[in-house]
């Protein structure tokens, strides 16, 4: 769902972020501008320079005249708006979201590459979540080790997708993709061939460093090694759409 | 009329544990059988997963010795990437492994047996633990807990964590040591020692009150297995396997630690979770062995550092010819070496090449099957992988230090149980003699299951019939 580029004259309105008053353009989004006058909101398929997904519901907040909770990554400021972003149920929601997560693959933090630098991790820390309510699954997924350098393992994923849009629309190779639905979802190469099939993939490691998890990370690592860097991302980005 | 008294769990050991006695007509002992209780499929889960993960994973079997399965799985990466690793990489893993040796015996001596030996084995079960100690003899516990601490302060140094460090990789370890840790650690090893010296100097004076327990405590005629150093000396983390015989005769020695299948066989029977490994030359069960730091001082020409080796001498002097045959004497192998753990520690950490920044060989999967065999401190521990062309585990194979010792604990509770335990007038302090003969050999049930936890025990005594007869409990 790639948002329209920003337009040359835009109106500026202003809101209220958690009784803030802030000022944006109007063609931004909530988190956008929540991120911009140093709100946190949590977020975990939006990444500043790919297009907007709003899959994991993470960045849920509340705007007042509405019941509705809505995704912040996807949502425009209006003149007016009142946004919550941190009230006692979007904290249930959110820690509820990192659980089900959490029970939906298998995530064992302590022998992961990526453990002590992965998003979920982190995320789960920051939402209190010591325990997971919900029965684990214990599904069995696959890992695909074919690719010379890197490897994927379904297990740690949770189909944010940002692999799927960074080869897309960075490196325009556009490799990976998603296929099935529910439980059997999961992002593919190439038509579902192993990645170390895939005449598409360059190669290039961007779906790597833009793993939150440890889904995708480099071979010859060992626990906790695996560190990730998003810092080409911006410029990248910029440079893409020709800014 | 036939009964069973089962002992479950079994308490001041790490793991889960039951025991079973199966009482004649007149209330002697017929048959005894140690179970293990737990399941945990390592074996089975680690199949599919990237032989890299491997080290952290199998060293979640235990949470007392992990450094053992993470030095044992790395070794079995290192075979996989057909690497020899930087000289300093072995150094400061040999001194991980031997910190682990120090922590993991001084809980054994100290937290988990010292209360038998110092307290007695009759004496009220509410005060027979670390605490009773404490109230018994301050100074002895003070020792055994700051004697684990630096033990345990060690693999943290290097690791950055005390339980589960993950600084040992595949091909080396990912951080080289710096002139800060190194003087920190060294200047813990003086006061080590002096605890070390002052309690082997103190049992030592004290082993000759257990001449009872001492010959019917797995007083056993069993092989011994353990890895030796090229020479024939103590070796914790590579070399060679040898096994000697009941009388001290080398039956096997030299044995290239890739190609233990040649003399290792493993056996399984329905009433315990545990295998059964024996001496495939000589059948099941015929083939029993025991392996541990009674094993491994049995099996040595010579310890190679001063202190042990003047310990090792007196150690033989526990029996008139021939090895040490009592199991109860693994209390004083462990104090041997601790002795030995500290020396080497020092000496590894003086050496010259200590601070070396080379200390990881980098390389991807190279041969399809690897094996790593190093000396836990309850034995030998062998790991052994099958990884397919993208570096995927196909198949593992985990022989435990504590299951070597299978066939041992089974003979050793049987025949304690045959000299203490009076069907007729059952009372606890027989049949926390049968659990001693257990702690001798300072089993991890959790490892050997490739489960942990305490729970109070319970001891009963049914009928043929399944009625309970006589109930203990404890806890």
């Amino acid at each position: 769902m790639p948002l329209p580029a920003p337009q040359p004259q835009v109106r500026v309105v202003t809101l209220k972020i958690d009784g803030q008053d802030v000022s944006a353009r109007e063609d931004e989004t909530i988190i956008e501008v929540a991120r911009e006058n140093r709100v946190p909101i949590p977020s975990l398929c939006y990444l500043e320079g790919l297009s907007v997904w709003g899959a994991c519901r993470l960045c849920v907040v509340e705007i007042a005249g509405t019941d509705r909770l809505l995704a912040a990554c996807s949502t425009r400021v209006t003149e007016g708006m009142q946004v919550i972003t941190n009230s006692e149920r979007l904290q249930r929601y959110r820690r509820t979201i990192v659980e089900l997560l959490f029970a939906e693959r298998n995530h064992v933090c302590s022998v992961c590459v990526s453990n002590g630098h992965c998003e979920l991790q982190t995320l789960a820390q920051r939402c209190g979540v010591d325990h997971v309510k919900v029965p684990y699954r214990h599904a069995r997924y696959e890992v695909d080790s074919s690719h010379d350098l890197f490897r994927l393992d379904h297990n740690r994923c949770v189909l944010c997708t940002r692999c799927v849009r960074v080869c897309d629309e960075i490196e325009g190779a556009h490799t990976w993709d998603v296929m099935g639905r529910g439980t059997d979802c999961r992002v593919i190469t190439d038509l579902a061939r192993p990645w170390g099939d895939s005449g598409s993939c360059t190669s290039c490691g961007k779906c790597v460093q833009v793993c939150p998890t440890g889904a995708l990370v480099r071979h010859g690592t060992s626990v906790g090694e695996m560190t990730k860097d998003l810092k080409f991302l911006p410029y990248l980005s910029r440079r893409r759409h020709g800014q | 009329m036939s009964r069973t008294i089962s002992i479950e769990p079994v308490t001041r050991i790490e793991g889960h544990a039951r025991i079973t006695l199966q009482l004649g007509d007149s209330g002697q002992v017929e048959d005894a059988r140690f179970h293990l209780t737990q399941f945990r499929g390592f074996e089975k889960f680690c199949e599919g997963r990237p032989y890299r993960e491997m080290p952290a994973l199998t060293a979640r079997t235990c949470g007392i010795c992990p450094v053992s399965h993470l030095i044992a799985s790395n070794k079995a990466c290192d075979d996989l990437l057909s690497v020899k690793i930087p000289p300093t990489a072995q150094k400061l893993r040999r001194v991980m492994n031997l910190a682990q040796l120090v922590q993991s015996h001084a809980l054994s001596f100290f937290h988990l047996s010292s209360p038998d030996l110092l307290l007695g084995w009759d004496s009220d079960p509410a005060t027979r633990n670390i605490f009773g100690v404490m109230r018994q003899d301050p100074e002895l516990a003070r020792d055994g807990i700051r004697l684990r601490q630096i033990g345990q302060t060690i693999i943290e140094t290097l690791g950055g964590k005390k339980i589960h460090p993950t600084w040992v990789v595949p091909g080396g370890v990912n951080e080289p040591l710096s002139q800060d840790k190194r003087t920190a650690m060294l200047g813990l090893i003086p006061e080590a020692m002096d605890i070390a010296k002052r309690t082997y100097q103190f049992y030592k004076g004290l082993v000759p009150r257990f001449r009872d327990e001492a010959s019917h405590f797995g007083n056993l005629p069993t092989m011994f297995l353990s890895l030796v150093t090229p020479k024939g000396n103590l070796e914790h983390y590579d070399g060679y396997l040898r096994i000697k015989d009941a009388r001290g005769r080398i039956v096997e020695d030299m044995i290239p630690t890739d190609e233990y299948e040649r003399v290792i066989g493993e056996a399984v029977e329905d009433f315990t979770y545990m295998k059964f490994p024996y001496y495939k030359p000589m059948g099941y069960p015929k083939g029993i062995y025991r392996v541990g730091p009674l094993a491994r001082l049995n099996n040595v020409d010579a310890c190679g550092t001063p202190y042990a080796d003047v310990a090792l001498a007196e150690f033989r002097m526990l029996q008139e010819s021939g090895p040490v045959a009592s199991s109860f004497h693994y209390h004083y192998a462990r104090l041997v070496e601790i002795i030995f753990g500290l020396e080497t520690i020092e000496r590894l950490l003086k050496a010259p090449d200590i601070l070396d920044t080379r200390v990881r060989a980098r390389a991807r999967g190279n041969r399809s099957e690897g094996i790593g065999v190093a000396e836990a401190p309850r034995g030998t521990l062998i790991h052994h992988y099958r990884i397919d062309d993208d570096g995927l585990m196909t198949w593992m194979n985990l022989i435990i230090a504590t299951g070597h010792n299978n066939l041992a604990m089974n003979q050793g509770i049987r025949q304690v149980a045959e000299a203490y335990v009076d069907g007729n007038q059952l009372q606890e302090g027989m049949l926390n003699r049968v659990e001693a003969v257990i702690r001798c050999f300072d089993p991890c049930l959790s490892c050997a299951s490739h489960a942990f936890g305490q729970m109070p025990l319970v001891i009963e005594l049914r009928d043929p019939a399944g009625q309970i007869l006589d109930r203990l409990q404890r806890g």
